[in-house]
């Protein structure tokens, strides 16, 4: 009963908020939204079992990529931009198109899911296989992640890093005009081209810079 | 109704999909509400992958889970050093308004 009704709550909370991100006027507010779909998933996601997916989920989601995505937002001062849903007669044909599309794709999901109901042998079959009973669900994620599934954790990694290099790279700009110290000339520097000796005569000046 | 079972968490996450979806092909404004719809398309596609990790009792949806999370992280990273590169050189994103490659 209790399951229910956190599921209903919490599911409620998500599709309309992942509604409100696609339709809210204002970018900022679409941030705000997506955090608050990552967060109602991730509630239900500890409350089905899975706690360490949820755990990271709000670490990730909430902690990165939304507060990426709210830097970058605030950053490039999109929110101004007032944006209404029918913007000029030639564009608006996507909407009907779009919409049919995105309706087609759900019916055929509902179909798959509700044709799912009538193999209900599939569920027996794979309870069985279970060897992680009496340890919590992260300790169990972790006895496979880093036996089984090690050669794709280490991948994993790399893609993180290659993402990493990728992003630095792309926003890098060198400015014009700015001093800099250059390493390489200063001790590349010799004593021939540095100091120069000369025979001053009583008297007379000597004249450098000419 | 009362009883959750695997269903409800998948019709859940067509849902959330199609949402995703909807949300690209309708989108009228900046590129950024796009990324936002493809990450929810991620984790809709997250929440199908745990709801049988969990009725399976098997644990490599999770782990799968796992390394979604990875690439949705590395791609938002990626996505948006491309706007902001976009945007320092032609200063807009609005989707209508990017039509470079057109020729």
């Amino acid at each position: 009963m209790a399951h229910a009704i956190f599921f209903y709550v919490f599911s409620t909370i998500a599709i309309i908020s992942a509604i409100m991100v696609t339709a809210s006027k204002n970018t900022v507010h679409s941030v705000f939204f997506l955090i608050l779909d990552f967060i109602s998933v991730s509630c239900l996601f500890i409350m089905i079992g899975a706690e360490f997916l949820g755990m990271i989920m709000l670490i990730v989601y909430v902690g990165a990529v939304a507060v990426l995505f709210l830097f970058v937002v605030m950053m490039l001062n999109v929110a101004q931009q007032k944006n209404q849903w029918f913007l000029s007669s030639q564009s608006s044909r996507h909407i009907p198109i779009g919409l049919i599309i995105g309706t087609i794709i759900f019916f055929e999901l509902i179909i798959v899911i509700g044709g799912w109901k009538y193999k209900p042998e599939l569920f027996e079959k794979a309870n069985s296989t279970s060897s992680f009973e009496g340890i919590s669900n992260t300790h169990s994620l972790g006895q496979i992640l880093y036996t089984d599934f090690i050669h794709i954790f280490q991948i994993s990694g790399m893609v993180l890093l290659v993402a990493m290099i990728g992003a630095i790279v792309l926003t890098f700009r060198q400015r014009e005009g700015v001093k800099k110290q250059s390493y390489i000339k200063q001790i590349s520097r010799e004593r021939s081209e540095g100091v120069e000796v000369l025979e001053v005569q009583s008297n007379k000046g000597v004249k450098i810079d000419d | 109704m009362i009883d959750i079972g695997l269903g409800h968490y998948l019709t859940l996450g067509a849902i959330i999909f199609s949402i995703g979806i909807i949300g690209i092909f309708l989108n009228r404004k900046n590129i950024i509400v796009i990324l936002m719809s493809i990450e929810l398309i991620l984790l809709a596609v997250n929440i199908n992958l745990v709801a049988f990790s969990i009725y399976l009792n098997d644990l490599a949806g999770q782990v799968f889970t796992l390394f979604i999370l990875t690439v949705a992280a590395a791609e938002a990273a990626i996505g948006l050093a491309i706007i902001v590169v976009y945007f320092r050189n032609s200063g807009t994103i609005r989707v209508e308004e990017i039509d470079k490659l057109k020729g």
